[in-house]
């Protein structure tokens, strides 16, 4: 396996990739891409306990830890929504619970996403974070 | 009226999002307010602005009065025999609770049977739950058949001597279709029921006659028919408004208070405790006066025809396209369209759509039995008004088609 980037220099490569789109379609586009390229997620997965609650469209988180490191897959009904946690995972994937934890999650709003997304889906994005962060402190 | 001229009344329509012209699609959640309406509630506020009922003062007179004309108004818009079988709330979600509690104290008891149509919005659903919890009542749903309709014959049987009341919406706020409520009293009342008619829709698309219809009750919400949010109407029978207890207990609803004992105010002010939003009940005058305007005018009435008509068959082109609510027999569709598109989530559309300035509704629309009806988690609901243009479901057609692309 590749040595992993450090968490800083991932989340500043994402801040950057973003900041190429000027036009909010492109910005879609991308993340619709993301969304399609997920692993896949399987279906006896897709349980109440990994549901993320407080989305309008059905996410669901799920984890394994290996080696201390805390490794995530996800899928959502929705493509965007898929999309999102598509970008969050590429992130977060492989860290240690302690390097998740130290994390603000500001690349969100760096990236323009926040403010981007309809009220109730920002209020997903927080729930997704907050599912990531929980799973985090779980497992320090 | 040309509705390119008509909705020159509605600033609103004027603005634009993201750069782009507002397409309000999204009527059926709440419709946008004409100048009339805003010129009153502002006047009122900066004018006129006392507690109504009240007071002997000149502003308290000013506005009782508009308050007061709104009343007449309903009156007259719904064809009621008495302004005494108007009460103001706060809206139709306000307006089944009212009736259901009230009419639950007194009429419903263990074991009697309340129906529900299985197209009802919660506010039309949960009330009545809640009624069948305390009272140990029995709650029975009355289903739609594939096209969203009614299904008359179960009614005929579903509907028994034990049945006090049903429930039912004169149109879906997901199908929008007209549903034959005439018929639905009509069989109710010869086995001894009453019926409650939801017209937060239907009073938007159809001229509604109560005393024709003959309904025991009839609600709607003022916001979805021009006039502001926190306005709301319920259109009860006379003597059976009479025979009913209060629903909540306060100010302006009483005759005399005493610790021993107090006594009722007459109808409609029994059922109008607390200090009601004056203000804002005032502008259903002018909302239904437009209202009214939108009836008589045909050339409006055409152009909203043609707009359906173009959207409910350029949609119907779509492929995997899946509409609820279909054309049946007698019953007319209004402007209203709810689908799902394979492999497409609705979400992701209405948030293309919204990128694009199109105003849509994505989601279970407050009907989620309905959904289980049709074996949905959620719809896309585009819901039109007569001040909806041609061009904007031209542009709303091209964009979806856009939208799919991209999300396929
Ligand atoms: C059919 C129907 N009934 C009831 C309601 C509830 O109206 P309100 O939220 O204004 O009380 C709505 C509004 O969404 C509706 O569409």
């Amino acid at each position: 396996m590749e040595q992993l980037k450090s968490l800083q220099v991932v989340e500043n490569e994402v801040i950057e990739d973003f900041s190429m789109f000027d036009d909010w379609l492109d910005k879609y586009e991308y993340i619709i891409e993301l969304g399609k390229s997920l692993d896949n997620y399987p279906e006896e997965l897709k349980t109440d306990d990994r549901l993320v609650k407080g989305c309008q469209s059905r996410v669901w988180i799920d984890f394994k830890v290996e080696d201390g490191k805390i490794w995530f897959n996800a899928d959502s009904d929705a493509i965007i929504t898929k999309g999102i946690i598509s970008l969050l995972i590429k992130i977060y994937s492989g860290r240690t619970p302690e390097e998740i934890l130290s994390s603000d999650f500001s690349v969100v709003e760096k990236i323009g996403l926040k403010e981007n997304l309809s009220p109730t889906r920002a209020n997903g994005l927080v729930s997704m974070i907050g599912m990531i962060r929980e799973i985090a402190a779980k497992n320090c | 009226m040309k509705p390119e001229e008509f909705r020159k009344q509605f600033p609103i329509l004027e603005r634009k999002v993201y750069g782009k012209n507002l397409v309000y699609f999204d009527n059926a959640a709440t419709a946008q307010r004409p100048q009339s309406v805003l010129g009153l509630w502002n006047e009122l506020a900066v004018n006129s602005n006392a507690n109504i009922h009240r007071a002997v003062h000149r502003l308290a007179d000013e506005a009782t009065e508009a308050y007061e004309e709104a009343r007449s108004c309903v009156r007259e818009f719904i064809n009621a025999s008495s302004r005494e079988e108007i009460v103001f709330t706060s809206g139709a979600t306000a307006s089944v609770n009212l009736a259901a509690y009230s009419f639950g104290e007194k009429y419903v008891h263990e074991g009697d049977e309340i129906i529900v149509s299985e197209c009802e919005h919660h506010s039309n659903i949960i009330p009545w739950q809640l009624l069948c919890e305390r009272k140990h009542a029995v709650l029975k749903v009355l289903p739609v058949d594939n096209d969203g309709y009614p299904d008359l014959k179960t009614l005929d049987t579903l509907c028994t001597p034990a049945t006090k009341l049903v429930a039912v919406t004169h149109a879906s706020n997901v199908l929008g279709i007209l549903n034959p409520v005439r018929k639905i009293i009509r069989i109710c009342h010869e086995k001894g029921a009453k019926v409650l008619v939801d017209g937060a829709q239907g009073i938007v698309h159809s001229k509604v006659d109560v005393r024709d219809l003959d309904c025991d009750f009839y609600v709607f919400s003022g916001h979805k028919i021009y006039a502001v949010p926190g306005t709301g109407v319920l259109y009860g029978k006379k003597e059976l408004l009479d025979s009913m207890p209060p629903f909540m207990g306060g100010g302006e609803m009483v005759g005399t208070v005493k610790f021993s004992g107090t006594t009722f105010a007459p109808l409609p002010l029994k059922f109008e405790a607390g200090t009601q939003n004056f203000t804002g009940i005032a502008t259903l005058k002018p909302a239904l006066e437009l209202a009214g305007q939108v009836f008589q005018d045909e050339e409006l009435t055409a152009c909203s025809e043609a707009v359906k008509s173009y959207l409910g068959e350029e949609l119907k082109k779509t492929e995997g396209l899946r509409l609820f609510g279909n054309e049946h027999r007698s019953c007319d569709k209004f402007p209203l369209f709810s689908f799902v598109i394979d492999g497409v989530h609705h979400e992701d559309l209405a948030l293309i759509l919204d990128k694009m300035g199109i105003a849509v509704r994505s989601g279970q629309m407050c009907a989620e039995p309905l959904m289980d009806r049709f074996g949905v988690s959620g719809v896309l609901r585009v819901s039109l008004a007569p001040y909806n243009t041609m061009q904007e479901a031209e542009y709303f057609m091209s964009s979806l088609r856009k939208a799919i692309d991209m999300l396929r």
